[in-house]
């Protein structure tokens, strides 16, 4: 039971909130409750085929590039181009968060430097280049342009702040 | 009919088209993905083992995540987003959007449209952008994973230092995108 709850703490959560929210909304208001049923299902449609595209790009990418390859790759990476590259890569892979972590821990076990994995944690979370074209659509193009850059180049400076103190 | 009317059923039909082109594109796109995987057949096991995992966690998260966005725009007053995120919402907008960011809510690209209903709600740029960033990378759940695999001193200084530079990141580009904005402005008007 709790091996079920710490795995599914998001979709309880989220689906707890919506819940919730919904029966208030009804008790209070139906037809603001129709309205916003109305928006919701709008919103689903309009992004649903991005994300299924989304769901097959990242399908192809772990599939061809399973995480044992990826930490052979990145743990083989040393010095201020190993920190660029390993962001690089963090960048480009979409790894879900909860793999990331053991990932991770293994990059640093197999000897790969504290920057390399943080400036490699930090880009695999912020930036996402296979949901780029979803971010465009949505945010436009300047303001994902900008968010993907500067996210880069802190994550960098992150990783390197992170390797001076630890 | 009024200018007004034309406009808005012209933007209704541009809606409708760029609906239909996104659905051929995912229709195209799963056409050459399938004959990609008969090339590869060996491959075909983990990617279809992958796409099906993160299709049910979408399942089951996507579905609520829109409702939530729906009853977001038809019950949360305008007021109420100026006032805690907005224009003059100082460090209480900052504080708030990390903390609705952080909510165990699921995968960033489902932030977007959430990050679309607060700002047309008057959110300013750089909380949403600030919001966006918790979203990706300060997860509340997430986190404890990460002190389980890479310690509590690691994992403190890495937040810490995310948090720090995600808000000096969203003011920047606030200033940028209104910067740029201002010089638009300007051609236009031909000063």
């Amino acid at each position: 039971m709790l091996e079920f709850i710490k795995s599914y703490l998001t979709v309880i959560v989220i689906n707890l909130i919506a819940v919730v929210w919904l029966i208030f909304s009804v008790v209070k208001n139906k037809s603001k409750t129709k309205e916003s049923l109305k928006i919701a299902l709008k919103t689903f449609f309009k992004t649903l085929s991005m994300i299924i595209i989304i769901i097959i790009f990242i399908g192809f990418l772990l599939g061809f590039l399973p995480p044992d390859i990826i930490s052979k790759v990145v743990g083989e990476q040393a010095g201020f181009l190993g920190i660029l590259v390993t962001a690089v890569l963090g960048s480009v892979l979409f790894v879900p968060a909860l793999i990331s972590f053991p990932l991770a821990a293994s990059l640093l076990k197999g000897g790969a430097s504290i920057m390399s994995v943080a400036a490699f944690i930090t880009t695999l979370t912020m930036i996402g280049v296979v949901t780029l074209p979803l971010e465009i659509k949505e945010m436009g193009k300047k303001l994902t342009i900008l968010r993907n850059v500067f996210s880069f180049v802190f994550a960098i400076i992150i990783a390197l702040i992170m390797g001076v103190i630890l | 009919m009024k200018p007004v009317e034309i406009n808005k059923s012209n933007e209704k039909l541009k809606q409708k088209k760029s609906l239909i082109r996104d659905y051929i594109t995912m229709g195209a796109i799963i056409i050459v993905a399938v004959i990609a995987l008969l090339f590869f057949p060996d491959k075909s096991g983990p990617v279809l083992s992958v796409s099906k995992n993160y299709f049910l966690e979408l399942i089951m998260i996507l579905p609520a995540i829109m409702i939530i966005i729906g009853l977001f725009s038809v019950w949360i007053p305008k007021e109420m987003v100026v006032k805690y995120m907005g224009k003059t919402s100082g460090t209480k907008g900052i504080f708030v959007a990390i903390a609705i960011g952080m909510l165990p809510t699921g995968p960033l690209y489902i932030a977007f449209p959430m990050a679309i209903a607060l700002l047309k709600k008057g959110a300013k740029i750089s909380n949403i952008v600030i919001f966006i960033s918790a979203w990706a990378c300060i997860k509340l759940p997430q986190e404890l994973v990460e002190i389980q695999f890479l310690g509590i001193e690691f994992t403190l200084l890495r937040l810490a230092l995310t948090i720090i530079f995600v808000i000096i990141m969203g003011l920047i580009i606030e200033k940028i995108i209104d910067w740029t904005d201002k010089k638009n402005i300007k051609i236009q008007e031909g000063v």
